[in-house]
């Protein structure tokens, strides 16, 4: 028996939808976000929807049914039932959108801050266009004194911030569950290994205060560090944290 | 074949004193920008410095504004006034120097071909393209009014260092209006051997001129968002040249030239459906579906290379700077790009489903229809990689079931390398669409035509796998020097592939067999609609890019030289800049549907025999 149309683009979008929970959900144990699901599934059905009616012929039989159901006079006990339910549905959905509830409203937070031109730090004013990583240098001219310094900022990281970050650098520390957001992980492709050691400098060394006005409200418990460390150990914990996750800090020059 | 009369001695005459207008207009703004109080020091100091020679101290650094500095007119909220006319105004720009690109390529076609159906189709094109040079002209001096009124001092500071580009520029367009309309008004008077050479080279000459136009323009845009040729005061060192060749000017020149050509095809595309759709004719809907066709055609050759351009003028921004780049596209402006990304999806969609609906022309087209649902598959698989996002909206359940906002699988698809191979696989389904269109009514008969599919099919399957190699391994596994490097071969892999297999393909089908004729007009309106789709995607997107390019500048008039001191210095919310954008969307078109109109307003005749006096035997 030949499956009609509409039935079989319906079957499609339903088998999508639950294929996509399916996966992420069960099999791959992330749960997809059901912002990231609406939009897929909007496409998704256009894609469907632009398969099924690039012909005349297969246009016709898709919306075959939908024009006997509203026009067919042998069909009105089913039509009377479709136009009540559909009213229902919408009202239904729009009363579960609308209603109040205790949740905290989702919050469009992007991962990085953009960064001001200078910063001002250890009561000296920075050009982070054109501030580098002093021991990076250490790398190929000195490869011993490199290893030196990238063991003395993993000494610094165990003892200052692994507590959130995490021993393997991934936002698990033992305080991370008491945060939102949670600490930042920088075994992830798209943090640490996204950006120029000039900006770990700075987010490290005026932590969430620091974080710039103009994207305001920011919320972070990161110290301000300067408090804390010399900017000689900071430049060496950006040393450890690359070091360890593997990750190359963004550059505009070939190796 | 529908040929369309010229037009009429009224029209004519209005369009010409239209244009005079528009001049005189634009000619009075710059005679009263010199002469307006409150600007007396900048361009008449900058002139007078250029006449004596003087040297580089003698330029003021850009003045430090308060926002009492800022004249204000009350219930006009002046940034929203410029930045919608401003827009508008690029809009209408865009498509008038996009159209006599094509229209020059359709022309030379016609000529090499002899085929008049080209010539009438590029007049044609060309006619739509007269009413809305005028709108440009209006709105350019519109925006020149509200730039003069609202913000005099930066008016002045970048007046006294574009003094002489800004002047050449308004020669240029006495040159460029008369280029223009010599070559509309002389098409039918300039045809045939040489004359059609003539004509030819008018729009070579058209071409050039606007296109300097733009440049010219470009220079300024770029200079406010990477400023040189003066220090950090502001202070003008007195080459012009430098502050014309600053960092992103060419990038943006690429990618402005490359986008005008793909918006003038989809503005034109929208008007071919318009046509169609109000056509009562047969032969006018065979007319104007093969103007839709042609138009799209346009449209997509421009849009498969326009994000390796836009590519390489935000890699060049980050490159420019840290901050302007992670604002783009890491800050406050990163949701705006998954729109870019929705809409940049949607072009690509409306454009494959046109080709799709278009296959209905030819009945042999049948053959490849089991091949489209693989096509959607794949061409819908890449969209949804190329706008998932970095930073993913999570609800707290969520944020609790992951652990953080960072998602294992989905998080490596919102960085750039994941986006460039999608983007990369989605032009290359789109080329096969249109190959399979190609071959809709035909059948290959050279001898070497298996062959020569199956070197199609390993092109396409090497290609593919060397752009998810260079994607994958480049992308995650490499520093971000190489990740950003890897596009390039990337978009050559691509950019060989269609180039090849085009080639293979009109060898393959030269001299084939036509199974079954090609029925232009037999189409259906939904298609139209796509292309209707097209310019609208088109417009928005070019609207909302056009903000984020302009608004990461922030809070500078000129990144980090000239402070931005008014009320509306802060950066606008998302929503609220996306309505000011859809706005003049609509305003645009609007006023896009009254250039169709006026177009074919033309063409209509009432008789009215009665109302005139017989004329005396």
């Amino acid at each position: 028996m030949k499956i009609p149309r509409l039935l079989q683009a319906v079957g499609v979008i339903v088998g999508i939808y639950a294929g996509f929970v399916l996966v992420f959900d069960y099999l791959l144990g992330q749960v997809i976000p059901s912002s990231l699901l609406s939009m897929y599934m909007f496409f998704v059905i256009a894609g469907v929807f632009m398969v099924y009616t690039f012909t005349e012929e297969s246009a016709r039989e898709l919306v075959a049914p939908i024009k006997a159901l509203v026009e067919d006079p042998s069909k009105k006990r089913i039509r009377n039932v479709v136009f009540i339910l559909i009213p229902l549905l919408v009202a239904g959905f729009t009363y579960q959108r609308m209603s109040p509830s205790f949740e905290a409203p989702v919050e469009l937070r992007s991962i990085h801050p953009a960064p001001p031109a200078t910063v001002k730090a250890y009561g000296k004013r920075y050009d982070l266009a054109t501030l580098k990583n002093p021991f990076r240098k250490y790398e190929k001219a000195k490869p011993e004194k490199f290893r030196e310094l990238v063991r003395e900022g993993g000494d610094i990281y165990i003892q200052n911030c692994q507590y959130c970050h995490g021993d393997k650098l991934d936002g698990r520390g033992p305080y991370a569950a008491g945060l939102n957001p949670t600490p930042l992980n920088f075994q992830d492709v798209g943090t640490i290994a996204q950006l120029q050691e000039s900006f770990l400098f700075w987010r490290i060394a005026t932590g969430g205060p620091g974080l710039p006005k103009e994207a305001a409200p920011w919320i972070s418990s990161m110290p301000v560090w300067q408090d804390f460390l010399t900017e000689e150990e900071i430049w060496k914990v950006i040393l450890f944290l690359y070091d360890y996750t593997g990750r190359r800090p963004r550059s505009w020059e070939h190796e | 074949m529908m040929i369309k009369p010229p037009a009429s001695n009224g029209k004519t005459r209005r369009v010409r004193k239209a244009g005079l207008v528009v001049f005189c207009l634009g000619l009075l703004l710059g005679v009263l920008a010199l002469s307006l109080p409150g600007l007396d020091s900048g361009i008449a100091h900058a002139a007078e410095l250029a006449d004596t020679g003087a040297d580089t101290a003698t330029y003021q650094p850009a003045p430090k504004l308060t926002a009492a500095d800022y004249p204000t007119i009350k219930g006009v909220n002046s940034r929203i006034a410029v930045w919608l006319a401003a827009q508008l105004h690029l809009w209408f720009a865009a498509f008038v120097l996009a159209v006599p690109i094509f229209v020059f390529i359709i022309e030379a076609i016609g000529m090499g071909t002899r085929d008049k159906r080209y010539d009438n189709m590029a007049y044609e094109f060309i006619k739509v393209s007269i009413t809305a040079y005028s709108f440009t002209a209006i709105l350019g001096g519109l925006l020149t009014f509200l730039l003069v009124l609202f913000y005099p001092h930066l008016f002045q500071y970048m007046s006294s260092i574009f003094k002489e580009s800004m002047f050449y520029y308004a020669l240029l367009f006495f040159l460029e209006s008369a280029t223009l309309y010599l070559y509309y008004y002389g098409w039918h008077w300039l045809q045939g051997g040489f004359r059609k050479w003539v004509h030819l080279s008018l729009g070579l000459l058209l071409n050039a001129v606007g296109t300097l136009l733009m440049f010219l323009a470009n220079a300024w845009v770029t200079f406010m968002m990477s400023p040189a040729g003066v220090d950090p005061a502001g202070v003008f060192s007195g080459d012009a040249w430098a502050a014309i060749h600053n960092f992103l000017w060419n990038p943006i020149n690429i990618h402005r030239v490359i986008a005008n050509i793909a918006y003038g095809g989809s503005i034109v595309g929208a008007y071919a459906a318009f046509k169609f759709l109000s056509a009562r004719k047969s032969e006018q809907r065979a007319h104007y579906d093969w103007m839709g066709y042609n138009a799209n055609f346009i449209a997509i050759s421009a849009l498969l290379p326009l994000p390796f351009a836009g590519y390489y003028l935000t890699a060049e921004i980050y490159a420019y700077s840290q901050q302007m780049g992670i604002t783009l596209m890491g800050g406050v402006f990163a949701w705006l790009f998954i729109i870019q990304a929705v809409l940049i999806g949607t072009l690509f969609l409306s454009a494959n489903y046109y080709l799709w609906c278009g296959m209905g022309r030819s009945d042999g087209a049948v053959r490849y229809h089991k091949y489209i649902k693989y096509l959607a598959i794949v061409i819908v698989g890449a969209f949804l990689v190329w706008f998932t996002p970095h930073t993913l909206v999570l609800t707290n359940e969520e944020l609790k079931a992951l652990g953080g906002p960072y998602h294992k699988y989905l998080g490596p698809l919102g960085i750039m390398p994941a986006k460039n191979t999608a983007v990369n696989i989605m032009i290359l389904f789109t080329t096969l669409s249109f190959i399979f269109y190609r071959r809709a009514n035909k059948v290959a008969t050279v001898s070497w035509a298996s062959a020569g599919n199956a070197i199609q099919i390993a092109l396409f399957t090497a290609g593919i796998l060397n752009i998810f190699f260079l994607g994958v391994y480049h992308g995650y596994f490499t520093n971000t020097v190489y990740k950003v490097a890897a596009s390039i071969p990337q978009v050559l892999t691509t950019l060989t592939i269609i180039v090849t297999s085009t080639a293979i393909d009109a060898f393959m089908y030269r001299g084939a067999k036509q199974v079954a004729p090609l029925h232009w007009g037999r189409v259906s309106d939904r298609s139209q609609y796509a292309l209707f789709l097209l310019a609208v995607a088109f417009t928005w997107l070019m609207g909302l890019m056009g903000y984020i390019r302009s608004g990461i500048r922030q809070h500078w008039h000129v990144t980090n030289v000239f402070r931005d001191a008014s009320p509306d210095a802060f950066t606008p919310g998302l929503g609220y800049a996306a309505n000011v954008v859809s706005v003049g969307t609509i305003l645009f078109m609007a006023m896009v549907i009254f250039v169709f109109w006026i177009a074919d307003v033309s063409s209509r005749k009432t008789a009215a025999d009665a109302y005139w006096k017989t004329p005396p035997a």
